[in-house]
């Protein structure tokens, strides 16, 4: 028996049935397709823990070490296959400990449900043990949130828990359920949720505004477009291929739409932001007419917004209406899903090419390959670089593996180098800037598609954050691969004390453990490199493995990573150096 | 200074579900953006389970549109408008304590409510309650010719406004019952 055939057969069962309501929250998840639980019990949510006791065939639960990582795992295992990641945890600390996870979802458009137990109703208010306030704290970093008190209402609430959650633009949402709604009984039916009369998450493709945006686009000499994370929510991949390449225009990527297009289209240009590309970059502030579909024109994209593309027309697609005129000025509002409007403009785009204009790019990416590039493939340094390791990683695995990277340094020079081949591939804390987000999203995504490849690329602060996880990647044997690129320091904000605050290295150095004995002592294999002779085999040495693997790779301890536009500055003030 | 980025007073019309904790949710994207709240009244619509928040602020106008997007993006807020205060009828109600022997003195303070369209809502022994509606600077002018005789308490209300808008909430509200937007209808090639 499949798992869809046994669902429906469990659903059948259990309709009209009287039940707890801990249960129905069971019940109600298996019908909302459901699977993959990341979570940790506590008091509040026992009854819930207890139903899940029995419904160990239908839902595998993982038990993190930190209820940090639950969301991070539930993040993880949501980019890579835009199912909606589901967390448990129980009130009071449990529930705080979500709170960044659920941020950072929020920030990147994560779809995710987090459900938590709150003390019985008739203690709310009274400061009982382990209560906090879960939907006011939760209040402005969830997409919606809700707190149940009645068994009844548990169907209804989770059913729009994920239709909110994944529809439109997606995101987290918190459902706070009290201790005696969990244990009350009541008459189980489930309907999916499929219209709330106050949220509108599809605004149709407006055929005027598509008209209007053609016509920009014929007059354009210089046209150029960005991609966003919007891509890869929509799955619009194969309608982005068949509008670049009927239109001829080039095109970039912001951090989170990396691996919505294989690296070496030869209209893919680059990545876009603080340390991205040069050409994509500086030519921001060339081109003609800016088109945007997906992305938010985040700060670390624009730099100075006051001297961001002034010279061009912009349209901007996006279904998030609070997105389109809040940071650059439009002249063509597409507020849309993004795969329907490429469909709507691919139909209606001539096919052009623009010789010309690619070449600015290309020039710019041959001034970007001998100034940083060269250096980092083949550095002559006496240390590892960052960018050989991810570059040798890259060669090794065809760009195919699913990329996860943590905050800082690492992050960029992995977004940078990493050559991805395949889709869904690429899985960071963008909008956040979560340290520690690198190793429970990995875990979350070898556990959502274990035939892939899973390379998490972590430094050594980011690391620490989250250490703990590797006790579930070894309980359930998730066969992720950790690199950790250690340089014994806070790599980006001692870079940026050396850049702007004259090298004063205030509290950014780190005295590490040994993590060869730590991951050791969690079950992994371990391996250390610190020279570039054995740097080859040990990336193989970690694809190679079945199960999980660390490596830790010593880096020089004071790299920078170029190219970079400094805070504040504009896109065309971008240094190489 | 250019209109969009010099101050002025916006009037925020915003219909909603009646659900707990929405003030909350509505209250904190002023907040992020640390823009203060003149006033806020909440009360019920002609249609059952529709509140309507009016929030009267002074900002910008081009951050009160992004305000405004923020609310309406909100799941149970139904809709939001922003309008100035030459698009709405509007009133505000204040509320004035004077001690009841001040109207033993001659008849100025009688005069002053005659005179200024207010009303004596309640006549106690030691103190009488003076109502008045109107514009903020209405009932401002009332309370400071009434403040030389000592007012004991003075309190206003927040603004309700009705727009000009020939729009009826119920086909608003039927509009978005029926909006196909609930889901996603791709248009193939």
């Amino acid at each position: 028996m499949n798992t869809s055939t046994l669902i429906l057969e469990e659903i059948k069962v259990k309709k009209g049935k009287v039940m707890s309501g801990a249960e129905a929250v069971l019940q109600s998840l298996i019908a909302e397709g459901v699977d993959t639980i990341f979570g940790y019990p506590g008091g509040a949510i026992m009854p819930i823990y207890d139903a899940l006791y029995h419904y160990d065939k239908q839902i595998t639960h993982y038990l993190v070490r930190h209820e940090q990582g639950a969301t991070h795992a539930a993040q993880g295992y949501s980019r890579v296959t835009g199912k909606t990641g589901v967390c448990f945890a129980t009130s009071g600390p449990g529930a705080t400990n979500l709170i960044t996870g659920i941020a950072d979802a929020q920030i990147d458009s994560t779809p995710m449900v987090c459900i938590t137990g709150q003390v019985a109703s008739p203690l709310l208010g009274s400061d009982a043990f382990q209560e906090t306030d879960v939907v006011g704290i939760s209040m402005p970093v969830t997409k919606w949130n809700y707190q149940v008190t009645k068994a009844e209402e548990i169907p209804e609430a989770i059913s729009r828990a994920f239709y909110i959650a994944n529809s439109g633009r997606p995101g987290p949402v918190v459902i706070d359920i009290t201790k005696d709604a969990q244990i009350g009984e009541f008459e189980f039916n489930y309907k999916k949720c499929e219209r709330i009369r106050s949220y509108h998450p599809y605004p149709a493709v407006i055929e005027e505004k598509i008209d209007e945006a053609i016509d920009l686009i014929k007059d354009a000499k210089k046209p150029y477009l960005l991609i966003g994370h919007g891509i890869l929510i929509s799955k619009a991949q194969k309608e982005l291929s068949a509008f670049v390449e009927k239109s001829g225009i080039p095109f970039a990527s912001t951090l989170l739409g990396l691996s919505a297009m294989p690296v070496d289209h030869p209209l893919y240009m680059g990545y876009l932001g603080m340390h991205g590309n040069y050409g994509p970059n500086l030519l921001t502030n060339e081109c003609d007419v800016l088109i945007a579909i997906g992305m938010r024109f985040d700060d670390r994209v624009t730099g100075s917004v006051a001297t961001y593309a002034k010279q061009a027309k912009v349209i901007h697609v996006e279904i998030d209406p609070s997105e389109i005129d809040k940071n650059v000025k439009t002249t063509v509002a597409i507020n849309s899903d993004a795969k329907a409007a490429l469909i709507a403009l691919t139909r209606k785009i001539d096919k052009r090419t623009y010789p010309d204009w690619l070449a600015k790019f290309k020039a710019c990416d041959e001034k970007e390959f001998e100034k940083v590039i060269k250096d980092e493939y083949n550095p002559t340094s006496e240390k590892l670089r960052m960018g050989e390791v991810i570059h040798i990683l890259s060669e090794k695995t065809k760009g195919s593996a699913i990329l996860v990277t943590d905050v800082g340094q690492h992050q960029m020079v992995a977004s940078r180098y990493y050559r991805f081949s395949q889709t869904d591939s690429n899985v960071t804390s963008g909008g956040l800037g979560t340290m520690g987000f690198a190793l429970p999203a990995a875990m979350g995504a070898k556990i959502a598609l274990p035939t892939r490849q899973v390379v998490a690329v972590i430094g050594d602060g980011g690391f620490q954050m989250t250490i703990q996880e590797l006790g579930t990647i070894s309980q359930y044997g998730v066969a992720v691969k950790v690199i950790v690129l250690n340089n014994n320091f806070l790599g980006m904000v001692r870079q940026w004390q050396q850049l702007f605050f004259d090298k004063r290295y205030s509290f950014t150095e780190l005295k590490n453990p040994d993590f060869q004995m730590i991951a050791k002592g969690y079950g992994m294999e371990v391996n250390k490199v610190e020279h570039r002779e054995n740097l080859d085999k040990a990336i193989s040495d970690l694809l190679n493995h079945d199960g999980p693997y660390f490596l830790e790779v010593i880096v020089e301890k004071e790299g920078n990573v170029f190219p970079m536009v400094p805070s504040g500055a504009s896109v065309s003030d971008i240094r190489l150096e | 200074m250019d209109n969009n980025t010099s101050t002025g007073l916006y009037t925020l019309s915003v219909l909603t579900e009646d659900k707990a904790g929405l003030l909350n949710h509505i209250t904190i994207i002023f907040t992020r953006r640390k823009i203060n709240i003149d006033s806020l009244n909440v009360s019920s619509t002609e249609v059952h389970g529709v509140s309507r928040f009016t929030i009267v602020t002074k900002t910008s106008r081009e951050m009160i549109d992004k305000v405004i997007k923020q609310i309406r993006k909100l799941i149970d807020v139904l809709d939001a408008f922003v309008y100035e205060d030459h698009q709405i009828h509007y009133q505000e109600i204040a509320l004035y304590k004077v001690p009841t022997k001040v109207f033993l003195n001659g008849n100025k303070i009688e005069s002053l409510v005659r005179n200024n369209g207010a009303l004596i809502l309640v006549i106690e022994e030691d103190y009488i309650v003076i109502e008045k509606t109107g514009h903020k600077n209405e009932t401002q002018d009332l309370f400071n010719k009434l403040e030389p005789y000592g007012v004991l308490e003075f309190v206003r209300s927040g603004r309700v406004a009705i727009s000009m808008s020939k729009r009826k909430t119920t086909t608003l509200i039927q509009q978005l019952e029926e909006s196909t937007a609930n889901k996603l209808s791709i248009d193939s090639y």
